[in-house]
């Protein structure tokens, strides 16, 4: 891997650029690696690269069906934040927080990570006394949450209609200041340049058709590619997590729904921090090109094909106008869907299947972008040491039978 | 959008259903008897297919009734609408 630094970059420039080696290998797969992962998105690759850099296992794949960050890591709204409500996922994603705070450093590729603030709207006395609550959860657990006024807000994000005479006015919001957005396919990317430069083989367009066992043990995987051998498989395989455990005959809580958003045409800076509004549900941020990018919520019914339907994002447009009237009259770029997998308690799985040697991480629903480098670095724990980290201990299958169940629908901010 | 036909109102907009879920998840019929693993198959554990799927809507802007339906979930394609309390029709065509 060739580093970025002020000087290999001034160096290339002379070169207009065009000298650049490629920043990482597309290898044939081997017959056996010591981990498989199946999934390149941003979840399977940081897992890949946290197995390397803090296990010394550097005898992996990762494994894509399709092309690297292709997935839900292309099509999630960039909001990184760690405001939720139980002590358990306050410690995952504000573990996840603070790896977000070095990872470009961390991986020499710079994620664009920017620490602009996140806005929780509070429309209903019903959302401030659960939002106040889940603020006040925030700061015993060390993650900084502010309670802004309506004219606290105003200062923060003057476009915002404050006015009461909406038909649900903004009461109040919860804000932390250290959330932001992060630049999604870099994410991938970094990820994917510098396990590759630790020995991980990155593998495109090589779906798993099948899960091998022996014995209550995982023994392998079988591809397009061919059969490879594995003494581990994690699965991180976001929508498609039901899909893959059936292959070992393991049935999950997790349904598949398509989650939607859209852009904007691109226009001048107008919001320097990001709003969501769970109960009237719009969530927004400006990218730096200028373009709006707008969340809607979860579709009803369970889909593969990575599209939903129209009213749903119809009602987005309706909070937007209603939170923004200035906005009303811009013009939408693009809309897309991904397919999230959600659990019942809008909680992630992330640890040991009932077969030796296979480990799932899915089940982050509608918002596992923010959990990327935190997902995988646990993950990683999980697969070196073949047991959870105190992090992700209690989030277990096996939670859906014992009862003690995370529920973060309040903070999950998108409705499902 | 979906258009869906209630089995009693005649084919509508999605916008006047909520889906439901998986269909034929029957509660058992004594529950006290269970043990934990097979309450929490029940209550939690859905199939998730990608393909056919059978499911139940609610027309709730209109009769207000349940039904259940087969869908394709990776074309959305509806195959077959049936009344509550019906079996799932033997669909032997190929769905797509």
């Amino acid at each position: 891997m060739k580093r970025f630094s002020f000087w290999s970059v001034a160096r290339n420039a002379l070169s207009s650029h065009t000298h650049w080696p490629r920043q990482w290998r597309s290898p044939e797969p081997r017959p056996a690696y010591d981990v498989i992962i199946v999934g390149g998105g941003g979840h399977g690759l940081a897992t890949a690269y946290y197995l390397a850099k803090e296990h010394g296992i550097t005898n992996v794949a990762v494994l894509e069906k399709g092309w690297l960050g292709g997935g839900n890591t292309a099509r999630n709204t960039t909001i990184v934040r760690s405001n939720y409500l139980w002590d358990e996922s306050a410690a995952l994603y504000e573990h996840s927080l603070k790896l977000w705070e070095g990872l470009s450093r961390d991986l020499n590729y710079n994620v664009m990570f920017s620490q602009r603030g996140v806005m929780n709207l509070c429309h209903t006395l019903g959302d401030v006394r659960a939002s106040r609550r889940r603020s006040e959860a925030n700061r015993l657990n060390g993650v900084d949450s502010e309670w802004l006024e309506p004219a606290d807000i105003k200062k923060i994000c003057p476009i915002l209609n404050l006015s009461p005479s909406l038909r649900y006015p903004v009461m109040g919001a919860t804000f932390q200041p250290r959330g932001g957005v992060a630049r999604h396919d870099a994410v991938a990317w970094g990820f994917a340049r510098a396990a590759d430069a630790r020995g991980v083989d990155i593998i495109q367009n090589c779906e798993v058709t099948g899960l091998r066992r022996e014995g209550g043990r995982i023994i392998g995987v079988d591809t397009t590619r061919g059969p490879i051998d594995a003494k581990k498989v994690g699965i991180v395989a976001a929508g498609h997590s039901s899909v893959l455990a059936e292959m070992a005959g393991i049935r999950l809580p997790i349904q598949s729904h398509p989650l939607q958003a859209l852009v904007s045409e691109p226009i001048k800076p107008v919001l320097d921090t990001v709003i969501m509004s769970s109960a009237i549900h719009v969530y927004l941020s400006q990218s730096d090109k200028g373009e709006l990018v707008i969340g809607a919520g979860a579709d009803g019914y369970n889909s593969y094909a990575q599209r939903g339907s129209f009213h749903v994002i119809e009602e987005q447009m309706a909070a937007l106008c209603e939170l923004f009237p200035t906005l009303g009259r811009l013009r939408m770029l693009r809309s897309w869907g991904g397919i999230v997998d959600i659990c019942p308690d809008a909680s992630p799985i992330i640890g040991k299947m009932p077969v030796d040697g296979l480990y799932l991480n899915g089940g982050w629903g509608t918002g596992g972008f923010k959990a990327t480098p935190g997902s995988g670095w646990v993950f990683a724990w999980t697969i070196a040491k073949d047991a959870p980290h105190p992090i992700n201990a209690p989030f277990t299958l096996d939670r859906f039978t014992t009862g003690a169940l995370i529920a973060e629908h309040g903070a999950a901010a998108v409705a499902h | 959008m979906l258009l869906i036909t209630c089995p009693w109102c005649g084919a509508r907009d999605e916008t006047e259903f909520h889906c439901g879920g998986e269909a034929h998840i029957v509660r058992p019929e004594q529950p006290d008897q269970l043990d934990d693993a097979a309450w929490a198959d029940y209550l939690f554990m859905r199939g998730n297919p990608k393909g056919r799927y059978a499911e139940r809507w609610v027309h709730s802007a209109g009769c207000r009734r349940w039904f259940n339906v087969i869908r394709d979930t990776t074309s959305h394609r509806i195959l077959a609408v049936y009344k509550a309390g019906e079996p799932a029709p033997d669909l032997a065509e190929p769905s797509s």
